[in-house]
C-alpha cells in the first residue's frame, strides 16, 4: 500500500468523509476514489455499488481484478426533539444500526429517566452541532413542533448535505415552515428534501408507530441515496 | 451494542499501521478480500503487522492470525505481496473443533 494513499485514507475516516480504496491485486497499485468522483466503465460501476451498500469485494474489470474496500462513515442519527416519539424511535434506531443522538433544550423533556441509554443534549441545537457538526451521513429528524428548536437545525441540516431531513407537522405547519427557512436563505430546491409530513406514509397513529414510519424513511434514504446529491456538502 | 460514529483510534489497525510508519517502522497490512460460507470478519477486515511481528486488527477469529503474520515478515522483507489462502482443510489454520467450516482469502502487501 503507498504510506500517502494511507495517510489520505485515514483523514477521510477521521472526517466521516467516504472513500474506497481500490487495489489493483495483479500489480499491486492503489489509489483512493471519493464519493463524486468520476470513474468509467465496469469498474466505476462497481465503486457506486460499492458506496451506495458499503460492501466490499473483488471485481473483474478492465482484464484485471481489482479490490475494492469500501470505507462508509457509520450512519447515524439526530433526533431534535425529546418528545414521545423520540422515546420510541431512539432504542428502534439503534436496534437497526443506526446510533441516536436527541437534543432538546427543554430540561423538562430531556431527562434520562425518561431516554435511558441514549446520548442526550438537554442544550439548544445551536450549541450542540457548533460542537458536532452533522455531515452527509447523519439523518436528521426535527420533531419538537417549535420553531425555536427546529428551525435552526432544518437549515444546518439541509447545509451539511443531511442525507435524510426530516420535519414533524402538517402540510399547513410546513409551508409556514418553508416560509420562514426561505427568510433564513435556504434555497427552494434545498428544503424540497425535507420530508414533511414526517415518514413513510404507513397510516401511523400512535408515537410509536409514527417512529416506525420515521425510521423506515431514514433507511430508505439511506439506501437509495444517489451519489450526486452528495454535491451539497458543505 | 453501542457504537461510536468516530474511528476508536486507539484499535483501528489503519490508524495503527500510519503510526508505526511514522515511528520508522516497516508495516505490512493484511486484508480479507473473499471468504466463502461462514467466515469470522468480513471482506475488508485488516490485520496489521511489524517487522518484529507485533500485530493488531483480525482477519479472522485467531485462527490464521499466525500464519498470516508469518507470512508478513517474508512480505516485509521482499516487498513482494502475497495472496493466501485459509480453509477448513488447512491444519494450519482452521483447528478441530471450530465451527466457522469458511475459507477465506487474505491479501498481504507492505506498506510503502
Amino acid at each position: 500500500m503507498d504510506p500517502y494513499v494511507l495517510k489520505t485514507l485515514n483523514e477521510a475516516r477521521r472526517a466521516r468523509r467516504a472513500a474506497v480504496l481500490v487495489t489493483d491485486l495483479g500489480d499491486g497499485r492503489d489509489r483512493i476514489v471519493r464519493e463524486g468522483d468520476h470513474v468509467a466503465g465496469d469498474l466505476g460501476a462497481a465503486i457506486a455499488r460499492a458506496f451506495r451498500t458499503g460492501n466490499s469485494g473483488t471485481v473483474d474489470a478492465e482484464g484485471r481484478t481489482f479490490f475494492l474496500n469500501a470505507h462508509l462513515p457509520r450512519p447515524r442519527l439526530v433526533v431534535i426533539g425529546a418528545v414521545h416519539i423520540s422515546q420510541a424511535l431512539a432504542p428502534m434506531a439503534r436496534i437497526a444500526g443506526y446510533p441516536v443522538e436527541i437534543v432538546d433544550p427543554r430540561t423538562a423533556f430531556a431527562t434520562p429517566e425518561r431516554f435511558p441509554d441514549v446520548v442526550l443534549h438537554a442544550e439548544w441545537p445551536e450549541d450542540v452541532l457548533k460542537r458536532q457538526p452533522l455531515d452527509s451521513y447523519t439523518a436528521l429528524a426535527a420533531i419538537t413542533h417549535d420553531p425555536k428548536i427546529d428551525d435552526f437545525a432544518l437549515k444546518a441540516a439541509l447545509d451539511a448535505g443531511c442525507f435524510y431531513v426530516g420535519a414533524l407537522g402538517s402540510r399547513k405547519t410546513h409551508a409556514k415552515r418553508v416560509e420562514r427557512l426561505l427568510a433564513l436563505g435556504a434555497g427552494a430546491d434545498q428544503i424540497a428534501r425535507i420530508h414533511a409530513p414526517i415518514g413513510l406514509d404507513i397510516g401511523a397513529a400512535s408515537p410509536a408507530e409514527i417512529a416506525v414510519a420515521i425510521l423506515a424513511q431514514a433507511i430508505y434514504a439511506f439506501r437509495s441515496r444517489g451519489l450526486e446529491a452528495k454535491g451539497a456538502v458543505a | 451494542m453501542e457504537h461510536s460514529i468516530y474511528l476508536d483510534e486507539a484499535r483501528d489497525p489503519l490508524i495503527i499501521a500510519e503510526g508505526w510508519m511514522k515511528d520508522g517502522k516497516d508495516v505490512a497490512i493484511a486484508t480479507v478480500v473473499e471468504t466463502w460460507g461462514s467466515a469470522p470478519r468480513p471482506v475488508g477486515s485488516h490485520l496489521v503487522i511489524d517487522a518484529e511481528g507485533n500485530f493488531q486488527g483480525s482477519v479472522s477469529g485467531g485462527c490464521v492470525e499466525g500464519a498470516v503474520v508469518a507470512e508478513a515478515i517474508d512480505v516485509i522483507d521482499t516487498g513482494k505481496a502475497k495472496m493466501l489462502e485459509f480453509g477448513v482443510a488447512d491444519e494450519t489454520a482452521w483447528q478441530v473443533g471450530l465451527s466457522c467450516g469458511g475459507r477465506i482469502k487474505v491479501y498481504v502487501e507492505r506498506l510503502g
